[in-house]
Formats: C-alpha cells, structure tokens, sequence
C-alpha cells in the first residue's frame, strides 16, 4: 500500500527551534484573530501593538503590568509547587479567597500598629488560611486517595458561598449596603511603590516568595524530595522518602502561597474583600505555572507575561475603540496558541 | 487435518530472541498444553496466532490455507478467540452486552432477544452464567467464563487460554475443567498456556514444551510423566560465573518468621513464609513468576505491609518497618523494577544520595560538592558509564542496575534483597551483578537472591528455596538440588520440608 505512514516520537526540540517558538506563536495568533479584528473594523497590526507594546512603553502603564502580575506570580508560584510534587492543586482560587477573608478581618483589628509588623502578621495570616482551605482536600488525597483535582475545584465554589454569607450579613456595608466588608485600617494597607500608580508593595513580596521557592525546590534536600515525589513516586518511597508527608506539606505550602495573593489583592489593590476580588487569578495560575515548566524563576516570567496580555487587552479596546471582548479573544487565542506550541515542540513527525 | 499449523515462527524483541523456529499443530477437538518457564515465548506465540504481535519469520496456516493475521480482528473471521489473564470487560454493563459488544452492532438492539440468544449459547457450551448480570458484580471466575463466551459466541473453533488458572481458586478450576473438556466433545480445539504440571496432565491431550523460544517437543499428556515433562521444562547446561567454596553458616544476619502478606488485589500471596539468611551465603529463591516473590521482596523492602510475621534483621524486629528504617537497620535493598526504584526524571547523582539525603543536606540545604564528590567515586568504583548530571533514566538497564547498586552496595549492607537483579540485562552487565553478588557472600553479607532464572540460583546460591503459590515448598543445599527435582517443587508437585526453618 503506498498509503505513507507518520508516527510521533517523543523526543526535544532543537535548540533553534526553540528559540523560534515566541515567534511563531505570535505569527500564529496574529493570523488566527486578525480577521476578527478587521471584522470589529480594527487594523490588526495597530491592535497587536496596543496589546504588546504600547502597555511597555508608557511608565503608567508599565506599572500596571506589574500590577497585574502581582496576583498572578504568586498563584502561578502557589501551583507551582503542589505541582512539583505530583499534588494537582486546582483549588488556588480558593484558597486565594481564605486568604483574602484573612487580610480583611485582619485588616480591621490591626488599627495602630507599624507597617512592618502588619504585613509579617498580615502574609503569616494569609498564608495560614490558605493554608487550613488548602487541608481537607490534602489530607482526603494523601490518607484516602480522593482525587485532588475534584476535591480542590469544589472547596473553591464553597468558599464563594461562605464569602457571600458573610459580604451579605455581619460584612455588609451599613451605609452603602453593598456586600462588601469594612475598609481595612490604613495601618493594614500595603505601602505604595510608585507616584501615580497602583504599584504596591505586594509586588515585592511576589517576588521574594518566587526567590525563596525557587531557592528550597533547587537548592535543599526538602525540594529535591518534593521534585522526587512528583516526578517518581514509587522510586521515592523505594529510597525512603515519606511520599504522604511530603505531598501534604506541599499542597498546604501552595495553598499557603495562594492565600497571599488574595491578601495582596485585599491589602494592596481594594481595601475590603468582595466577592469579586479575583477574576480567575487561581486558575490562571494553573496555566502560568504550567507554562512556566515548573521553574520558579520561568513562572515568574510568565506571570509578568500574563500581566502584560491582561493590561494589553484593556489598552487595544480603549484605544481603538473595539470591544472589550476582543482583547479577551486574543489572550485566550495566544494561551491556545502557546499550550499547543509547547506541547507539540516535544514530539516530531517521523515517516515509517 | 491440523486446524492450525504454526511453521517456522520466530520473533525478536530488540536483542531477544522470543521465539526460534517454533512448529506448532493444533488438531481439530484437543486440548493442547503450552508449557514452558517465564520467558519461554508461549505468551509471544500465541499472541502471534491472535494477532497481537506480527511474525518476523515463518508461517501460519489455519484450515490448510496460509493466512496473514494482523489483528485479533483477522484472527476471529478465522474462528481463533484468545482469553487473557487481563479480562478485556466493560463492568456496568451486563454479561449479554459485553459478549455482543464489538460484534453486533446494529443501532437498535432488542436486548430481550439477545439476552436469550446468549443464554442459548451458553446453554450450548454449557457455560453457567446469567446473561443479565452485571459484570462488576462477577466473581473472576464469571468474567472469565464471559470471556470464554465472548470468544465461542464469535464461533471460535480455536480458544487460546493464557494461563486461565492463575486468577482462579481451586473449585473455579475444577469447573472450568468441566467447561473445557465439553468443548473438546464439541469440536472446538483449546490451547492451554500454564507452567502448572499438575493441570497440564489433568487436562491436556497433548502438550508442546517451549524452552527458551524454542519448542523443544510436543508429546502425548498419556505418554509422559510430570518428571520428564519437568526435566524438558528446566533442563539446560549452566554458565559463566559460580561461586566459590563453601558458606559456614554461623550466624543468621535476616531472620523471616511465619510471613504473611496480601498482593495487590487483597488476595493472600505471602502464606506463612520462614527462612534464615546467614552470614556469608546466598539464599535464592527460585519459583516461577507470580507465586509471590514480588510480595516477599516488597515486604522485606518496606514497601509492602505484612499482614502477620516477623523479620529479623541482627535479631531486631523489623516487620511493617519503613524503608528508610529498613537501610537505617543495615538491609540494602535493590529494587525488583529498576525504573520503579528510581525516579528517572532526576539526575544520577540525585538517585544516588536519595536514600541517605539527611547525609548530604547541612541545615537544610543540599551540599552539592559532597554529592558530587560522591558520586564520582561511585561512578568510578562501579563503573557506571555516566555523568552526575545526566538523568537517570537515559541509562542502560545495566546502568540502571549498577547504579542501583552502587547506592546500596556504598553502605555495606549486613542483608542484601536482591529481586530479579538481572532481568532484562546482557550477558556482560549480568556477569557484573553476579560478582557484587558474590563479593558481597565473600565479604560476610546476608544475600537474598529472588530469582525467576534457574541457572543463576544454581550458580549463586548456597541454599535454595523454592516458592510456590506463597509457600516455601522446600529449601535444599545446592549440591542437592537437581533440576528434575527442582522443576516438579516449581509447578507444585512435590511439597518437601513444610517447615523450612533449619535448625537455628
């Protein structure tokens, strides 16, 4: 039969190619939304340069790229290390919220005290409740084997309920009557970085909790256990490594990772929990991580990335005029566009 | 006159050979034996008849007529249904609907209809089942006579059955029996895969042994004996290295008491074993596949819970300890399933200190150089061919293994379980597991060698003892044990020694 025969096999990309991948991604998403573009009666080419380089070219909305981030590298980092460990934590949405509920409560009782001290207390508070949303699921996989992935999705939606109880009842503004809760003492609030910006001290502390993750999954015994349980299993416990203990400190440390985000958010960016305090920064963070390979240091990146597409939507609508909608279709068209690209940069096409 | 005629068939996986110029006929109304040891290319010539695997050479005919079968959808237009160990079953549905599935498949079915043409077809093979069961709900010996169905229902006139005894208890067997000896009376012909002496002369009429790929005869069941069937089964010279002189066994170093353990299943794989491994010997377990040496190497490495019993390791009780406090106690424990045993994705050097990390960490953090430096030295004394930096899994299996041992063997170990050490490795990086092996008898360890391959326990070991079905069905010094006699302790003929603990 003449018919020719293709089989993948798994092998890396060469080295060139890969330096072409941000290239071709970029060329591919351009073709595959610029005739949506032309159809919102858009030129393409001005619109790709509102959403990637004009959000790098202005101070004000440079940092606000950064703002943007801020969320988005620490749920890309909190992902980061439950999955490491083989610990699909998807629940980093909620567990940003634990957080969030945390810093606001704690934001209102910390009247008067110093700076310093409100955020050491305010990152151990977000963390911890992070921490406790981010147990039950862990100690449902670790002790019986319920799927992480199920259980961690679900805690997500409950949290929202319980936030809604709480926005709609004791937290309800008197005056206004909106659902959300009591601004938080100015104590409490996060330092601003930058005149003019909502540039925050938060940002900083993103990136010191990428810094010390990257440090304990490259440089301790505790991360080389946490990379041998998520990339081996069996091999780990063969050589003793307690697989259960260290599968659950890593989902309760993501969880606790998490957790700050939604203190960031609260601290840094509102001032008072509502219930929409996040559009999806723990999911996002599934992705960030995952593009991000796992490497602290690569997620971090990636979250700046993400900061850039989420303000670079914004920019391509205010400026030309386009719906809201159409940045949103470019972003997910790129993230489809690069998911693919990195998956398929792993196999090649051979004949048979 | 033969239904099927295998001639000439060979097939090679990579460097091995799996079958060697293999004739095989199969005569219409018989139930013929394939019996063989582990590795013997029974599972691979049969599979080569259903369609699994495809032939490098040789030839296949059914009813006469050369035949290409490339899958097992050729192979069932020709009337050949296989059952394997592992059910191909879809559990919520109902017994009437797995054995149409795949094969009707109109888009209304009148499962009323159906449910009776089943049962009519199990009535015809007297197969006792329930059409509308649900499957989940059946014991294995169900499934497995679904599966029978499943095979006669597509009018099978050949139904290969890959060792159909091994998930069963003794009363299933019995009725499968039953079942099998009435399709013969129908015309069907079945080919029985089983290493199990005892069943190949209870229900076959004619057996081919398969010996190392090679069909070494095909004999009349009535006209041999288990022994000489064992003899054909085993028989083979010995090779390369041997040990050296007599072990004085003085001082027992493990000690395994009454050990019980369950497999994976829940089901008991480990029944009352006891053993003594002393200073300086090597005990091995020999047995064929399956009769529980898996379990008894996982529960001695830690890695499996034991339901009862003791292990002694220098007289300190060690039974249900974790594997980081069985090499905290001085038991080295190489792993049966090389890749299982490390974890591939990391680096050489972060397999080699895995077992002893607290070592190499100074408050926490790594200490690179010293993991370096270490497994250099290893690499070097073990000759590894390797870098520190390269992910384990790029290895050889002989590196693989090396490595394996090399970790463990750096800590001279008072025990060492050996499970399987090389399976699946060349001649050359064999001979190199032998003698660490050895060096580690010379240098005073307790060495538990579990093996599948007859010749390397009768080279190594000092003492063997031969597990069958979760026992210890006797234990033998090596200068009096003979191949005939190990072969029927094996396939569970003879059951010597019941208490196999020596006089301590």
């Amino acid at each position: 039969m003449p018919f020719p025969k293709f089989r993948l096999e798994k092998t890396g990309a060469p080295m060139w190619f890969r330096g072409l991948i941000p290239v071709i991604t970029l060329v591919l998403t351009f073709i595959l939304t610029s005739g949506l573009i032309i159809w919102g009666k858009a030129n393409p080419f001005e619109a790709y340069y509102y959403f990637l380089i004009d959000p790098l070219a202005g101070r004000v909305s440079f940092l606000e790229v950064l703002v943007k981030s801020t969320p988005l590298i620490l749920t890309g980092i909190a992902v980061t290390v439950a999955f490491v460990a083989g610990y699909y934590n998807i629940g980093a949405e909620g567990q940003l919220y634990a957080g969030a509920l945390a810093a606001a409560w704690l934001g209102t009782v910390l009247e008067g005290v110093s700076t310093p001290v409100a955020i050491l207390v305010m990152v151990s508070g977000g963390f911890i409740a992070g921490m406790i949303w981010a147990l039950i699921p862990a100690l449902l996989r670790v002790y019986l084997n319920v799927d992480e992935v199920v259980t961690t999705l679900l805690t997500n939606s409950i949290i929202l309920f319980i936030i809604s109880a709480i926005l709609n009842g004791p937290w309800r503004d008197p005056q206004s009557g909106w659902p959300q809760s009591p601004e938080i003492a100015e104590a409490a609030r996060l330092p601003q970085l930058a005149e003019r910006s909502r540039l925050h001290f938060g940002f900083v502390i993103a990136l010191v909790a990428v810094a010390v993750i990257w440090f304990i999954l490259t440089r301790t015994g505790f991360g080389l256990k946490l990379r041998a349980v998520g990339l081996g299993k069996e091999g780990a416990r063969f050589a003793g490594i307690q697989v259960k203990r260290t599968m659950l400190l890593a989902a309760l440390i993501s969880g606790g990772l998490a957790g700050i985000a939604g203190y960031v958010e609260v601290a840094g960016i509102q001032y008072h929990l509502i219930g929409e305090l996040s559009p999806g920064y723990g999911y996002t963070g599934i992705i960030i991580a995952t593009m991000g390979g796992l490497n602290a240091l690569a997620v971090a990146a990636s979250g700046l990335f993400f900061g850039l597409v989420e303000t670079g939507a914004q920019t391509v609508s205010r400026a030309l005029g386009v719906p809201v909608y159409l940045g949103e279709i470019t972003q997910a068209t790129m993230l489809l566009v690069i998911l693919g690209m990195f998956l398929l940069q792993r196999y090649r096409i051979r004949r048979v | 006159m033969h239904v099927v005629e295998m001639r000439q068939i060979t097939k090679q996986f990579g460097d091995v050979i799996a079958n060697d110029r293999v004739e095989f006929q199969l005569k219409r109304g018989e139930i013929h034996a394939l019996l063989g040891e582990n590795g013997a290319g029974k599972t691979t010539l049969m599979r080569i008849l259903f369609g699994l695997y495809r032939e490098d050479s040789g030839e296949v005919i059914v009813d006469d007529q050369p035949v290409r079968i490339g899958s097992p959808k050729d192979a069932i237009a020709l009337g050949i249904g296989m059952v394997t160990q592992h059910f191909a079953l879809v559990p919520p549905f109902s017994v009437a609907e797995n054995v149409i599935m795949g094969y009707r498949d109109s888009l209304s079915m009148d499962m009323k209809a159906i449910e009776a043409e089943v049962a009519s077809s199990a009535k015809k093979f007297t197969i006792e089942i329930d059409p509308s069961a649900i499957v989940r709900h059946l014991s294995v010996g169900q499934k497995q006579r679904v599966e029978i169905l499943k095979a006669l229902f597509r009018e099978a006139r050949v139904l290969i059955l890959d060792e159909p005894t091994a998930v069963l208890v003794p009363q299933e067997v019995d009725a499968l029996f039953d079942i099998l000896r009435n399709l013969r009376e129908q015309g069907i012909s079945v080919i029985f895969i089983s290493h199990k002496l005892n069943e190949v002369m209870a229900i076959s009429d004619r057996v081919t042994v398969l010996r190392d790929g090679r069909a070494i005869s095909t004999i009349d069941t009535s006209s041999t004996t288990p022994s000489e069937l064992a003899k054909m089964m085993v028989g083979r010279e010995t090779f390369g290295v041997t040990r050296q002189g007599e072990a004085v066994a003085d001082q027992p170093i493990l000690q395994v008491e009454r050990l019980c353990a369950d497999d994976g299943r829940g089901l008991q794989a480990l029944k009352d074993i006891s053993f003594v491994v002393n200073s300086g010997e090597i005990l091995g377990i020999a047995g064929v596949g399956g009769n529980g040496q898996k379990e008894l190497a996982e529960t001695l490495c830690g890695t499996r819970q034991p339901t009862s019993g003791g292990i002694l390791v220098r007289d300190k009780q060690m039974s249900g300890a974790s594997p980081s406090e069985m090499t905290a106690a001085g038991l080295g424990r190489v792993p049966e399933d090389r890749h299982a045993g490390m974890v591939g994705e990391l680096t050489v050097a972060d397999n080699m200190v895995m077992e002893h990390l607290s070592r190499f960490t100074k408050r926490g953090m790594l200490d690179r150089k010293a993991i370096k430096n270490y497994t250099d030295q290893l690499i070097e004394q073990f000759q590894i061919k390797a870098k520190p930096s390269d992910r384990a899994r790029t290895l050889s299996g002989g590196n693989m293994q090396k490595l394996l041992l090399a970790r463990v063997l750096a800590n001279q170990p008072d025990v060492l379980i050996a499970p399987q050490p090389t399976r699946g490795l060349d001649v050359g990086a064999t001979e190199y597991v032998h003698n660490q092996l050895l060096e580690q008898r010379q240098r005073g360890a307790a060495v538990l060698l579990i093996s599948e391959d007859l010749d390397e326990i009768l080279a190594l070991s000092d003492r063997i003892a031969v597990v069958y079905e979760g026992e210890i069905v006797g234990v033998l010094p090596v200068h009096d044990a003979d191949i005939e006699r190990l072969g029927l302790m094996m396939s569970g003929v003879i059951k010597e020694n019941k208490d196999a603990v020596p006089q301590i």
